[in-house]
């Protein structure tokens, strides 16, 4: 689950790389407040256990695929002659404003990418910071996860405006087992994103708050992980609608 | 993201909504579910009793309830399943002991991430609340049975209690889907990162292996179903067809076409086997842990056990077509299947001669877990035997829809599983109430249920034989049937005395609370590191300090040792083998 940078090998905790590790052990149920030293630890857990979390949400589109290339190449009965036929119809997808939802999807992808690079070094920089009259001078800072929250609901919107126009093209839910079946990929992989936008909105509103930088590097790192995910997950999407129709 | 708050960030909670209703602490969240399970236990046995009052006596008029109508038993038979299987046999050994025991048996202060675990007890209660109020929405509890096969279950008017009885169904085990999964995850992360110092993998007690690849199980399994039960909601409420054919009911045509019953079916089932080692997995665990104790030997074969638990878990998930023969398959998938089916022998027949070689030679300590732990074994390869028969399609068909098939899965889901979590109670009652349980109650408690419940299974094996068909609420008026009627009557006869001997359970389990002799810290004299901590244990579980293991976990009668057992977190000097 990507590289750990060793900008946080600073943290105790996380020098002894494998192996059973000891558990933080600040002095058991002392409140740590928001300065625990174990930042490498809580770093480490979160992301071990999001990606635990993903296998779960891999399995769910696992077996969706499965049903959908099962059916697309199931023969139907047809009452009118009584004969098994094919009844798969290939939906008129709108596939340019999906190309475009998947470019900023994409984008977004990158830009989430270099929020988390912009709080390693932050995290990385706070404790020189924090060395009376040490000044590192004007630090620019470019919102970089406002303007993935962003792309994030643009996507939603386009993918809002897809099915729209696939409405209007006369594809429902339940018009054929192919529209259906676009409906339920793209529809839970939207719900599956906005699970990732109301973290990316949970990151700004800590970061607005002040919160203690650990608590924001670790919101922001899981978040960007999950995030380029969901870009992952909606490109294989795309791509299973586009090449097995 | 709540989930990324860690361990230590709650302070030990004061108030009581805190600290017993709404408790980030593993040791409440477990004690949540396990009294979950209680309840849900006995709303399951009711409606198991009720299923066999009807069955010897169809026409009886029961208070309150009145003549079961067959729409009613096949609802009873509906919910009595999915409670028992998800309520109870999911609930109780794997998030009731594992959420209590796991983060104290490998020396954690809690689990990974404890709002999560809080949040995954309350979806599990939000999913009963929702699953028992399908008795009372118009139309009644769903008829489709625990496997929910389409298109029944997707047809609002296939029957009575397929309209909004079915829809709260689904959405019920969505949600415990959602909370199972949740659930999962906190277990993996808790294992593989929160270990003690010296907690290596392969000192961890057996246990915890169970738990953990349970957890792995869940995670992977519970996704499926998940997908499942969206395409049953929209195939119900959206008129998609997944699962529908072109079907005609009470000569109305139905909206849907071209769906695919069988579609349903491989995903339930690529659920609903990993779900069964989900239910046994837990229970085999404990087994091992009290074979060993009061045997006061080693297991024997503890590697051998862990590549066993792996090695169900793993074959587990190839299996799920060998409840598909009767669904129309071809031969060369069912032979494949079959063959898989059969290859779960092996692993689980390490596990039964590993247990037996542990109880060979040892000094045996015949308490009550001692008692129910024997018990699983016995029930395991009971109802474990006829899994090889079952296994092929050839027996398989004329087998399937008859009581050998309730018979084979009642011993070892049910039953074995439910000696299990008794096991469990027994065991690790003085530890989490600081109090022993009544020695002369638990064995009568232990008596009279193996015997019952060997009363009521075994018998369904010889009325399959008979080819008496299951799922069906009235058969006294079937001739060929009639020589039946006796053992059915035996049967009810059993369930009764059984079901009255739980309330010795549940009376020893609320008195001894409350009346029993003082526990302490280490009663079974045992070598885990839950007994290393104090009775009850403290909110973060030892203490203040970090146990550091140097033992592993069944280190008894080691020759020379100072006593007969050697605790996990003794000191590294003591002889380690």
């Amino acid at each position: 689950m990507g590289i750990l940078s060793p900008t946080i090998t600073r943290y105790p905790g996380t020098a002894h790389g494998g192996g059973p590790t000891a558990p933080p052990n600040g002095g058991g149920g002392d409140d740590h407040g928001g300065n625990s030293p174990n930042f490498g630890d809580r770093l480490r857990r979160a992301r071990l256990g999001l990606a635990v979390g993903l296998a779960p949400i891999i399995m769910l589109f696992v077996s969706f695929t499965s049903a959908y290339i099962v059916r697309q190449g199931l023969p139907t009965l047809d009452e009118k002659t009584n004969q098994y036929v094919r009844d798969w119809l290939p939906v008129n997808m709108p596939w340019i404003l999906l190309g475009i939802n998947t470019a900023i999807l994409v984008i977004s992808s990158m830009t989430m990418e270099l929020a988390r690079r912009h709080m390693i070094r932050e995290a990385a920089l706070a404790p020189v910071k924090s060395i009376p009259g040490v000044s590192l001078g004007e630090e620019k800072s470019f919102p970089w996860l406002a303007l993935t929250t962003a792309f994030g609901l643009l996507f939603l919107l386009g993918q809002w405006m897809a099915w729209r126009e696939l409405e209007a093209r006369g594809f429902f839910i339940a018009t054929s087992p192919s529209s259906s079946f676009v409906y339920l990929l793209t529809g839970m992989h939207a719900l599956h994103l906005a699970g990732g936008v109301i973290a990316l909105l949970y990151a700004n509103i800590i970061a607005l708050l002040k919160k203690p930088i650990e608590t924001r590097r670790v919101v922001i790192d899981i978040t960007a992980w999950y995030w380029h995910f969901m870009a992952l997950l909606w490109i294989y999407i795309f791509a299973l609608l586009n090449f097995a129709r | 993201m709540a989930t990324t708050h860690t361990i230590h960030e709650h302070a030990a909670p004061q108030g009581f909504i805190r600290k017993y209703v709404f408790s980030l602490d593993h040791k409440v969240i477990g004690l949540q579910y396990y009294f979950l399970a209680l309840s849900a236990v006995f709303v399951g046995m009711f409606l198991s009793l009720l299923m066999r009052i009807h069955l010897i006596w169809p026409n009886a008029s029961l208070p309150l309830i009145g003549a079961i109508k067959p729409e009613t038993y096949l609802a009873l038979l509906t919910m009595h399943g999915t409670i028992m299987v998800f309520f109870v046999l999911t609930t109780a050994p794997q998030s009731g002991f594992g959420n209590y025991f796991l983060p104290i048996q490998i020396g954690a202060p809690d689990m990974a991430f404890p709002v999560l675990n809080m949040l995954s007890f309350w979806t599990t209660l939000l999913a009963y609340i929702v699953m028992l109020a399908a008795f009372f929405v118009s139309g009644g509890a769903p008829l489709h049975g625990w496997t929910g096969y389409a298109p029944l279950s997707a047809l609002p008017n296939a029957g009575p209690g397929e309209q909004l009885g079915a829809d709260l169904w689904i959405t019920s085990i969505a949600l415990f889907c959602v909370a199972s999964l949740m659930g999962a995850l906190n277990f993996i992360t808790t294992v593989l990162d929160l270990r003690a110092k010296g907690m290596t993998l392969m000192r961890m007690p057996l246990t915890v292996w169970s738990w953990f690849v349970t957890a792995i199980l869940g995670l992977l399994a519970f996704g499926v179903l998940l997908s499942a039960g969206i395409l049953l909601l929209l195939d119900r409420n959206v008129g998609t067809s997944f699962y529908v054919p072109l079907v005609v009911v009470n000569g109305q045509m139905m909206g849907h076409k071209g769906g695919s019953p069988l579609l349903w079916q491989h995903l339930f089932w690529f659920f609903g086997h990993p779900e069964v080692y989900i239910a046994i997995l837990p229970g085999m665990g404990v087994a091992s842990q009290l074979l060993s104790t009061f045997s006061r030997k080693p297991i024997f074969g503890y590697r051998a056990m862990v590549y066993a638990i792996m090695g169900i878990g793993l074959l587990g998930f190839m299996v799920w077509g060998h409840h598909m023969f009767m669904s129309g398959m071809s031969p060369y998938s069912a032979f494949a299947f079959s063959l898989m089916t059969m290859s779960i022998g092996v692993p689980s027949a390490i596990k039964t001669f590993n247990w037996l070689g542990t109880l060979w030679g040892g000094k045996i300590r015949l308490y009550t877990p001692m008692l129910f732990a024997i018990g699983f074994v016995s029930l395991f390869v009971s109802g474990g035997l006829s899994g090889p028969f079952l296994a092929q399609p050839v027996l398989d068909i004329p087998l399937h829809d008859t009581y050998f098939v309730v018979g084979h899965f009642h011993l070892i889901m049910g039953v074995a599983a439910i000696f299990g979590i008794f096991g469990a109670t027994y065991y690790w009652f003085p530890k989490m109430f600081a109090r022993m349980m009544n020695e002369t109650l638990g064995r009568w408690h232990f008596v009279l249920t193996f015997i019952g419940t060997y009363c009521i299974f075994m018998p369904m094996h010889y009325l399959g034989m008979a080819g008496q068909t299951r799922r069906y609420s009235q058969f006294t008026e079937v001739a060929y049937q009639h020589h039946l009627i006796p053992l059915q009557t035996f049967m009810t006869y059993a369930a009764f005395v059984t079901i009255a001997a739980q309330f010795i359970f549940v009376f020893n389990l609320f008195w001894s609370m409350k009346k029993g002799p003082k526990a302490s810290d280490n009663p079974w004299e045992a070598t885990t590191l839950e007994w290393t901590t104090a009775t009850p244990p403290p909110h973060d579980n030892f203490g203040g300090h970090t146990p550091v293991v140097h033992h592993g976990p069944y280190e008894y009668s080691v020759p020379g040792a100072p006593r007969d057992f050697t605790m996990q977190s003794d000191p590294a000097t003591a002889p380690a083998h």
